[in-house]
């Protein structure tokens, strides 16, 4: 339960970014609060729950297989004409289960000393002077005031927690991708293998994914944006699912939708007391919609800044700055490139993305989406008149 | 101002994350919306079920 008045840090969000945030706080002795609006940390989920072994890697974290459904040692990945590039590894990652997943970055902050509550909100941001001085909190019918010396604000896509406390968040139309999934069973798919889909018709703007959980299970979903989009993501996917012969007679085990932020990174994640991260502020990898340790790391950097600002008793957005530098020397450049990928990518129509397939390996494709390797593609595209402007984007 | 339809929202909160006025609000009895609401059909377009529609 809660029982103090006042806390160094609250978190409003119990996803990865919170969990991230209040991890790295609480290690550094801080009095932690973090607190989650839905009953259950993790459910529904809003995800696919793809997680690359690099992506846990670069959370800090050990693999456990308590989250783990199902290793992934492939993907495949479908041109629209039904040509597919192969990526083989042996340990590429794993198709986790989030609501454990979430439950046991949750666990980790509790174990770090933090305060978790569930089914619990921040309802508003209190102000003092205009500036950020605490929360206030909803829970089972009761209301009351907590103090903070800062707030992070990890609400995900939402985000109303940041544009309550003053800074804007508000995403551009473009930005964000609307998903949605079916987890099914009794399906005909490789189950150790993970298979993307590209087309304007099949996704425009996006891809269909399936994601294995086990050997007939998976998560079976798709991403789809305006302005390319005719159809609501949900008619694309029961579209797609109707051609194919091995999932349309599957079962529904649940249904997700969600937003996905790819785009709209921001200069500035700070006010005076506070900082945002995770999709609140758009940690997302524009090119595929991964945002699971893109989150974890953005609160991680957020709750070490605020550690730091805490101890120096300095927690102005000057300084609360420092997270905005080490955020975007560490994800935000990287990010940035790849957005650029994301614009050029949306512009390829079919037969494009066909002839791209002849040219393209599974390698070049993972670097492209660690923001490496661009140059081929630029070379590529370079040979077709219509693509120049395209290609010199990736230069 | 809009008005979604309960049978078809899942609870995503997308639509939230975009509406220009800041609006909209997502609690379990679904979203909710706000005088702030301009029409602009953001939300509309974005919503990956088709649960949202106009409220004039
Ligand atoms: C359809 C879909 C598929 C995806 N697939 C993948 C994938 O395969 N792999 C991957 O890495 N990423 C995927 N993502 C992205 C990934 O799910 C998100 O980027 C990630 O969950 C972001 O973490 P977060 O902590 O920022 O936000 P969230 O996980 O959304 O957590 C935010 C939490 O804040 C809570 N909250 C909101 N407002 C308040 C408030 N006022 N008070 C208290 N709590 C509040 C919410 O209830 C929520 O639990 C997918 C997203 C979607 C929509």
């Amino acid at each position: 339960m809660i029982d103090m008045k006042s806390y160094d840090v609250v978190i409003a969000g119990a996803g990865p970014a919170g969990s991230g945030a209040a991890i790295a706080a609480a290690k550094e002795g801080l009095r932690v609060l973090m607190v989650e609006k839905r009953q259950e940390i993790g459910s529904p989920k809003r995800c696919g729950e793809g997680l690359s072994r690099s992506s846990l890697e670069r959370m800090g974290l050990e693999y456990d297989p308590v989250w783990a459904r199902r290793p992934i040692i492939g993907t495949s990945v479908y041109a629209p004409n039904g040509k597919y590039v192969r990526y083989d590894g042996e340990d590429l990652g794993w198709v986790v289960e989030r609501k454990i997943f979430d439950k046991w970055l949750a666990e980790k902050a509790a174990d770090a000393g933090a305060r978790v509550q569930a089914r619990t909100e921040v309802s508003s941001v209190l102000k003092e002077d205009g500036i950020v001085s605490g929360v206030k909190l909803s829970s089972f019918g009761n209301s009351w005031d907590v103090k903070c010396r800062i707030l992070i604000a990890c609400d995900g896509v939402e985000s109303k927690v940041s544009r309550m406390a003053g800074l804007n968040t508000t995403l551009k139309p473009t930005d964000l991708v609307a998903g949605f999934q079916y987890e099914m069973a009794g399906i005909e798919i490789d189950p150790d293998r993970i298979e993307l889909y590209f087309g304007n018709e099949v996704a425009p703007g996006g891809y269909v994914w399936i994601f294995p959980k086990g050997e007939r299970v998976a998560n079976v979903g798709i991403g789809v944006r305006k302005p390319f989009a005719r159809k609501t993501a949900k008619e694309y996917l029961d579209d797609w699912i109707r051609t194919k012969p091995g999932l349309k007679r599957g079962s529904v085990l649940e249904a997700n939708s969600g937003g996905v932020p790819v785009g709209g990174l921001m200069e500035n994640m700070v006010l005076d007391n506070f900082m945002a991260a995770g999709d609140a502020a758009h940690h997302v990898n524009p090119i595929h919609g991964g945002g699971i340790s893109e989150a974890y790391v953005g609160g991680r950097i957020a709750g070490e800044v605020a550690a730091e600002a805490i101890r120096e008793g300095d927690t102005s957005a000057a300084f609360l700055d420092r997270y905005n530098k080490r955020w975007w020397d560490e994800r935000g450049k990287k990010l940035e490139k790849i957005f650029r990928l994301r614009q050029v990518a949306e512009r390829l129509n079919d037969d494009e993305l066909n002839w791209l397939a002849e040219y393209l390996s599974g390698e070049d494709l993972v670097n492209f989406s660690k923001s490496k390797g661009f140059g081929k593609l630029a070379k590529l595209l370079i040979k077709k008149p219509r693509l120049v402007t395209l290609a010199r984007k990736l230069m | 101002m809009i008005k979604t339809d309960p049978e078809l929202c899942l609870r995503c909160g997308g639509c939230v994350g975009v509406c220009p006025q800041d609006a909209l609000s997502l609690s379990e009895n679904g979203i909710s919306c706000s005088e702030k609401c301009t029409s602009c059909r953001i939300c509309v377009n974005f919503c990956p079920v088709g649960a949202i529609e106009l409220d004039d």
